[in-house]
């Protein structure tokens, strides 16, 4: 069956089960690969993509569940929030293996989008469901600050 | 282009007999590589795929463009260890490239011109040795490459070669006033005799323009979504497998029933391979569900039955009987017997997932032609040979593509190559289908290759003045190396693996003696970033606070006077102390500890600060660390890996733990094997001891001291000892 789905502001006709979760109708129904898959049950924030403007955990996410809500994944952060927090990310150099970055930018994104200037423990609460293995929080906290500043 | 000789091809088969002289080289961090003439071998080879006239390649590590762009070929994969940014750092230094100008780009399989200097002819990354292994290998290709572009153009200005300049990619001539560009050049350069190796001159550190500079990394499009993981990798007809492993080790497939599976139309097939049941279909969430409908019945009479609770009951009393030597100073008995006092304690691990942020995976393409494998390519030549084996075929047959890695910390470097022989399993069985294997999160924590459980029995004596008199560890747990084709460095019952960090306790005390027994358990195990030192830095560094506490002496000045033959240990272990303010006061319920360890021939010290709350519960709030690894390349890069280092290695002090019940493995996903998280991280800050000495290694060396200054700084304010990880406070 046939779904109407938008990304990134772009209609996509997906023949996806709607049971099938958002993070796999991305990844290999529409080849959006920059969302990662690390856990599959919402425990690591890879996945995290934007539904509606809300960071949400892909992999939970049944596609029906975003039929007719706009999603934002890492290939369509655009927003001026974005781009300065992929400069801050760039800038600090946060990134080590990589493979968690979208789903931790996603989730930065959100919580400057909601909190301009965002506090240690604000930062504890938005990002600790995003796990690094590589342990780039101290320089995930550091640009976030970095981004808000450069926001304020 | 003048081509040197063809070096004699590296038969994997015959490499085979030198993996046994290499063993640790991987694990251990030995290097006993066999000394070839490393730099002319290596560039003796054609020099990629590049075609003269179109680009200028003068070795198998650069290549410049016409565009003006110069590739660096990295033969070490990068998983995040900034391996990209390293090495081409040291060719842009030599070059006197701009930064902006260099791109990195992932080598192939070819142990002839890509192998690991410190393992003999094996390709592959691990131990630390990167930068160690390529210091002036790659800045030899990048001296070359200039003296090549300063007599291209000598030759079109008629000028002499000595009057030309080179700085940051231009190439001038002050006399005549020309200048160009590396792209100008390359087409004549390329058409010049390649110098000698032993002709190139090296700059003097002192010239350093890069060396030394935090520039930025280029392994780039990580903040973007566009970097290209093994998981990413979209091929023409691809098949997604996914595979239903044994509940238990040593389980096997008795029958099966795809019935179910089969019914949806986005699975393609349903096929036994010697791990269990694979399913194969169109895409990853048709597989999965298609798995979970599998019927299987489990033959599980030889699995594995065991409890780690009982396990480690079992290694606490072989661990009070004798073991295999590893050192022998002095004589021990007699010193602990004519002791004033003497304390023992016994430690116990559990074991470790590597759990690495990229679930394990591999894409694999069987054909007439052999197999091209996608992969986060860590172990070239082990991995070419184990295909090549089960396929039948010459080892050049297997192309390896390297892949960026989500983080390895081990688990991609296996001699058994266990998810990449599932994979060429699949797709052999799908001839010219291109077939993703994608481990999901729990088939990653739960199939294995774990960084084994040990228990030490610990026990030291002081004499009436306080002094250390004697030290004995009986370290027992599973081999790394027992059945791999490293087994031949387990000598007289040692594994190397599993007493470093223990057997070369760099502290002046005249009776040491360390044993190991290694027992047997159906548990794969594999090294897991720092491998032994994970273990035996938390040992040794809480029981020498332990006896510095019984002695009456401050753990730093303690640990200062039994260093002094040590002048690389007692710099870091000052350095630490001295930044985090080591004896200056803290609030009330805050404790401070130190452990320093040299690993992989770096030395690493690092001072913790917890605060306990009124409930026991704590948190590590601060830790300063100090680095020594010689020349620093990448300050920054350095730092990153410090900082990762000892975020990863309080997973393990804090809440890492992988147990067994009845033979199953008990942790799942990441709701029960906890790790680290932003909210528990502490403030890091690192210092790196200035050094002229040669590079060594940042990536693991960062792991091992974490956990015993957090332990020591909880003892500091509870009075109570920590012979446990995960601590329990
Ligand atoms: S993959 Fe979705 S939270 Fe981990
Ligand atoms: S950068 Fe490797 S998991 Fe975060």
């Amino acid at each position: 069956m046939s779904s109407t789905l938008s990304v990134n502001g772009v209609d996509h006709q997906v023949d996806a089960t709607p049971d099938t979760p958002l993070l796999w109708v991305l990844r290999d129904f529409l080849n959006m690969t920059g969302t990662k898959f690390g856990c599959g049950m919402a425990l690591c924030g890879a996945c995290t993509v934007h539904l509606d403007g809300q960071p949400v955990r892909s992999c939970s996410t049944p596609l029906q569940a975003a039929i007719g809500k706009k999603i934002t994944t890492i290939e369509g952060a655009q927003s001026a929030v974005a781009k300065v927090v992929q400069q801050a990310w760039d800038e600090i150099q946060v990134p080590q293996c990589g493979y968690c970055q979208s789903g931790q930018i996603m989730s930065a994104v959100a919580l400057l989008e909601r909190n301009a200037s965002p506090s240690d423990a604000d930062i504890d609460s938005a990002m600790s469901g995003n796990i690094c293995r590589c342990n780039t929080y101290q320089r995930v906290r550091k640009a976030i600050k970095n981004a808000a500043e450069q926001l304020g | 282009m003048r081509r040197f000789s063809d070096t004699s091809e590296t038969e994997l088969s015959s490499s085979r007999r030198s993996f046994l002289k290499i063993v640790g080289g991987v694990g251990a961090g030995l290097t006993l590589g066999i000394n070839v003439p490393v730099v002319a071998s290596q560039m003796g080879g054609r020099a990629g795929p590049s075609v003269a006239g179109e680009n200028f390649a003068p070795n198998a590590f650069v290549r410049i463009g016409l565009d003006n762009r110069v590739t660096v070929v990295i033969k070490h994969l990068e998983m995040g260890q900034g391996t990209f940014t390293g090495l081409a750092t040291l060719v842009a230094e030599e070059l006197d490239a701009d930064w902006k100008q260099i791109d990195s780009e992932g080598a192939p399989a070819d142990a002839k011109r890509y192998n690991n200097l410190h393992w003999g002819p094996m390709q592959g990354t691990g131990g630390s040795s990167a930068i160690a292994n390529s210091y002036q290998q790659m800045r030899t290709a990048g001296a070359t490459a200039r003296v090549m572009l300063v007599a291209a153009a000598a030759q079109q200005w008629s000028v002499p070669a000595s009057e030309i300049q080179v700085k940051q990619g231009i190439v001038s001539h002050q006399g005549s006033g020309k200048n160009a560009t590396f792209g100008e050049l390359a087409e004549l350069a390329a058409t010049l005799p390649v110098p000698d190796a032993e002709s190139i001159q090296l700059k003097d550190p002192s010239e350093f323009t890069y060396i030394g500079k935090s520039l930025p990394r280029k392994d780039t499009g990580k903040t973007d979504g566009s970097a290209t993981f093994t998981q990413d990798v979209q091929l023409e007809g691809m098949l997604t497998a996914v595979v239903a492993h044994p509940p238990r080790f040593g389980a096997k497939v008795k029958s099966f029933d795809a019935k179910k599976a089969l019914e949806s139309n986005r699975v393609v097939d349903v096929i036994e391979i010697p791990s269990g049941i694979a399913v194969l279909a169109k895409d990853y969430w048709s597989a999965k569900v298609a798995r979970d409908k599998l019927t299987i019945d489990w033959d599980e009479g030889q699995a594995m039955t065991r409890n780690s609770a009982q396990m480690m009951a079992e290694y606490r009393e072989q661990s009070k009987k004798k073991g295999s030597l590893a050192r022998d100073d002095g004589n021990t008995q007699k010193a602990l017997q004519g002791a004033e006092t003497v304390i023992e304690a016994f430690y116990e691990f559990p074991y470790l997932a590597h759990a690495a942020m990229e679930p394990m995976n591999c894409v694999a393409l069987v054909n007439r032609d052999g197999c091209e494998i996608w992969n986060g390519e860590q172990f070239q030549s082990v991995d070419q040979n184990n295909i090549a084996t089960l396929l039948g075929i010459p080892a050049d047959k297997v192309k390896l593509n390297m892949m960026f890695a989500g983080g390895s910390f081990g688990r991609r470097a296996n001699s058994d190559s266990d998810y990449l022989i599932e994979a060429v399993q699949i797709a052999r069985a799908k001839p010219g289908t291109p077939v993703k294997l994608v481990w999901s999160r729990e088939d990653d924590m739960q199939a294995g290759y774990y960084r084994p459980a040990y228990v030490h029995r610990v026990r030291g004596g002081l004499d009436a003045k306080g002094n250390i008199v004697g030290w004995e560890q009986h370290i027992v747990g599973q081999s790394i190396l027992a059945g791999t084709v490293f087994a031949g460095g387990i000598k007289d019952g040692v594994d190397g693996s599993s007493v470093e960090g223990a057997s070369t306790l760099p502290y002046k005390i005249p009776n040491i003696r360390v044993e190991t027994t290694s027992v047997e358990e159906q548990v794969p195990v594999l090294w897991w970033r720092s491998v032994g030192h994970t273990h035996t830095a938390f040992s040794t560094e809480t029981f020498i606070d332990e006896l510095a506490a019984k002695a009456g002496q401050d753990p730093v000045a303690l640990r200062m006077k039994l260093l002094s033959d040590h002048p690389r240990w007692q710099g870091v272990l000052q350095l630490a102390a001295d930044k985090a303010g080591w004896g200056k006061p803290l609030p009330k319920g805050w404790g401070r500890g130190v452990a320093v360890h040299e690993s992989f021939n770096s030395y690493v010290a690092q001072v913790a600060e917890v605060s306990v709350a009124a409930d026991g519960g704590f948190k590590v709030e601060r830790v300063v660390c100090a680095v020594d690894c010689g020349v620093a390349i990448n300050p920054d890069v350095i730092r990153a890996q410090m900082e990762g280092g000892i975020g990863f290695g309080l997973s393990p002090a804090l809440m890492s733990a992988i147990t067994f019940d009845n033979g199953k493995v008990v942790e799942s996903n990441f709701h029960n094997y906890q790790v680290l998280r932003i909210n528990q991280m502490p403030k890091v800050e690192v210092h790196i001891v200035p050094s002229a000495e040669p590079p060594t290694g940042v990536g693991e060396p960062g792991v091992p001291p974490i956990a015993p200054a957090v332990a020591n700084a909880l003892s500091a304010v509870t009075g109570k000892r920590y012979h446990e990880l995960p601590i329990k406070a």
